[in-house]
């Protein structure tokens, strides 16, 4: 797969030619979740798909009915219930022998948090289901609040003084449920994110993506640095993109370089981090203790291939 | 038609499965369950079907289980699923987004008390909680009426002018294990009753999104079609009695079910298994010359109002017996149909067996004897069954 056009965005023949999620929708300028999608719509091409979407920003940039953003049949679900719902979609599917994907598109808050029930008893039951989480790190539709995924330090519209707790591990949770496909995504990184996600869609089982999504609204960042943003998550080791088969075999996808500079870069670019006065030096202990165990658990040093 | 020796519970699943099966030529079958006294034998049963075609997925709560009921009906399969109680409440927002969503799947409910204090007997006040969100509810009295009634609700929650959630309700304990005989039809004759499922909005080929975002007016349009939808309940469940006595020779009761009512001076009225004790109650008193008949509303939702203030006509007293208390206003059925009687008619209110306490005819009979005197009704009554 060699995309080198618009970092492998760019349309081609084999592309879905209605979007999965059109213009004019309600998602803030420079949110990730329009990114995330353009590359699922892209990745989807010519697959029979249906989308899940609990309480989210996703639901709300669905539109008012009778209009839909989403370009496929979707079903919106009560905010915990995504997972199970899509259990009896993908169940019903399978029985009249269809090649429908469903899909998953829940917020951390639906994923981490109020849906993590749900999720974690799919994943255990092992349907078969694409879940995607896109992780803004907050609660965006309800204006910001804190959820189990906000980085400790951050400040946020329930914790002023900024989150004194750690993100949660939620790819290491999921992959302790052995499920087939546990991998997180750098929207920054289109050919990597394209080729896991196309292998997500084609995997049976039940598979779960991490893509953090950059929100300018709850994060108070410039909208058009949401890509850079991720960039330099990745490169400071900050977000590590690998993928973990069958909760096993782990494979880092993006080797960071580790800098200070990318760091310190990525946190004086929001004012969530600003007013704890957070810099890199504080990151740094917890970004290599969880290298260090991904190193062993992943059993190279080398830098893993990028195209698998 | 075989006749088998089972209890409500297993009367349930029974119907549940042979729904399922009726619907192997169309999308098939799918449902979420998850355990909870006294319904955990429904859905245990369930799952020992082999089901062609069907799916019984163990969820992690119930709140889970309406969920995979909720996809499965989205996606045009027949969906069922059994709880109680706290599981009924923890379930409460998906059957109200399924009830939102006008998808026919059918909740059999065996009715406990809500906890804690923690308490596993009958009490209708766990279904009540679910009055006024567009599901349809039954009450039912035994064991028959109640597989009748699942088939029924099948028929009725999928017919193309209704299009909703139903709910077949049974006392706990009273009536889900209670084990008698009962009349199972044979697949073939299911196969004739039911259709196979057609959920007209089901998630299909094209894109459109079920549940999303409404404006105020679209809600308001919304909320009368599914009140108008709810109001035709009665005049459609006529049409599936007629249509399940041809098929099956046996009428399934009606919806407000009438026991020596017609020259009755005074009427007992209630839902569930106690209308059956008040029925044995109307023969002892009518073999002492009183004259004395019973009323059990079977189809609380929609409320038939128009039958039951046919029957409330004329009367001289009524005794409304409900096994539910709405907490500062008193019982909820008599909140519903006091309203229905005559102006000249003492509608006297008694609250019996609430946490479920045993009802038995001489505790009928004590409100009766209260009654009889009374000129004018007073506050809703609270009575202890020891």
């Amino acid at each position: 797969m060699n995309e080198p056009l618009l970092c492998g965005m760019a349309q081609t023949a084999l592309d879905r030619p209605d979007p999965l999620f059109r213009m004019g929708n309600t998602n803030c300028g420079g949110c990730g979740l329009s990114s995330l999608m353009q590359m699922l719509r892209h990745a989807v091409a010519e697959r029979r798909v249906q989308l899940v979407i609990p309480a989210s920003c996703a639901a709300v940039a669905g539109g008012a009915f009778p209009h839909s953003t989403y370009g496929v049949p979707t079903l919106m679900t009560t905010f915990a219930s995504a997972a199970a719902a899509a259990s009896g979609t993908a169940s019903v599917a399978q029985l009249n022998g269809e090649e429908t994907r469903v899909i998953c598109v829940a917020g951390d808050g639906g994923t981490y948090d109020i849906g993590f029930a749900s999720l974690s008893a799919a994943a255990e039951r092992n349907e078969d289901i694409l879940y995607i989480c896109y992780d803004n790190e907050i609660y965006g539709n309800t204006g910001g609040q804190r959820s189990s995924a906000t980085p400790a330090g951050a400040i946020s519209a329930n914790t002023p003084k900024g989150k004194p707790e750690q993100k949660k591990d939620i790819l290491s949770i999921m992959a302790a449920h052995r499920i087939p496909y546990a991998a997180s995504l750098s929207l920054a990184h289109a050919e990597d994110t394209l080729r896991k996600l196309r292998r997500a869609l084609d995997l049976q089982g039940f598979r779960f993506l991490l893509a953090l999504t950059p929100c300018p609204t709850g994060w108070k960042s410039e909208p058009a640095l949401g890509m850079e943003l991720l960039r330099l998550a990745v490169r400071s080791g900050l977000f590590p993109v690998f993928e973990i088969f069958d909760g096993k075999r782990h494979v880092v996808n993006i080797e960071p370089d580790f800098s200070d500079e990318a760091l310190n870069m990525y946190l004086s670019l929001q004012r969530r981090f600003q007013e704890s006065g957070l810099s890199a030096a504080d990151l740094r202990p917890a970004i290599d203790r969880y290298w260090q165990n991904l190193r062993a658990l992943s059993g190279r040093i080398v830098p893993a291939r990028r195209n698998a | 038609m075989s006749v088998e020796l089972i209890s409500a519970n297993h009367a349930a699943a029974l119907a549940a499965t042979l729904a399922a099966r009726a619907n192997r030529k169309g999308r098939g079958f799918c449902s979420g369950v998850y355990p909870i006294t006294p319904s955990t034998e429904c859905m245990e049963y369930l799952c020992l079907q082999e089901i062609e075609k069907g799916r019984v997925l163990r969820v992690e709560s119930e709140h889970s289980a309406m969920a995979v009921c909720i996809g499965a009906s989205a996606a045009g399969a027949r969906a069922f699923t059994a709880t109680s109680s706290n599981g009924l409440a923890y379930m409460a927002e998906n059957c109200v987004a399924a009830a939102g969503m006008r998808l026919p799947i059918v909740l059999a409910v065996a009715n406990r008390t809500l906890g804690p204090p923690w308490n596993i007997w009958a009490d209708h006040g766990d279904a009540l909680m679910l009055r006024d969100h567009g599901l349809i509810q039954f009450y039912c009295a035994d064991n028959q009426e109640l597989f009748d009634t699942v088939l029924c609700a099948f028929r009725l929650a999928e017919d193309p002018s209704v299009m909703m959630p139903a709910m077949v309700c049974m006392e706990g304990f009273i009536l889900s294990h209670t084990v008698t005989q009962t009349a199972i039809p044979e697949q073939a004759q299911v196969d004739r009753f039911l259709p196979l499922t057609a959920v007209p909005h089901r998630l299909g080929e094209t894109a459109h999104t079920l549940g999303q975002m409404e404006v105020p007016h679209q809600t308001e349009t919304h909320r009368r079609q599914h009140h108008a939808a709810m109001l035709s309940v009665p005049q459609v469940y006529t049409k599936i009695q007629n249509s399940f006595e041809r098929i099956f020779g046996r009428r399934p009761a009606d919806t407000v079910h009438a026991y020596r009512a017609e020259d009755a001076e005074t009427l007992i009225v209630s839902m569930g298994t106690i209308g059956a004790t008040a029925e044995r109650v109307v023969d002892m008193l009518r073999a002492q010359g009183q004259p004395v008949g019973s009323l059990r509303v079977r189809l609380f939702r929609p409320l038939p109002s128009e039958t039951i203030k046919h029957w409330f006509a004329g009367k001289k007293r009524i005794a409304v017996i409900d096994r539910n208390i709405s907490l500062g206003f008193g019982g909820v059925l008599w909140g519903e149909i006091r309203g229905l009687a005559d102006p000249g008619t003492v509608v006297q209110n008694y609250m019996a067996g609430i946490g479920g306490g045993d009802v038995r005819p001489e505790h009928l009979e004590n409100m009766l004897a209260d009654l009889r005197p009374r000129r004018i009704a007073g506050l809703p009554a609270m009575m202890e069954v020891l």
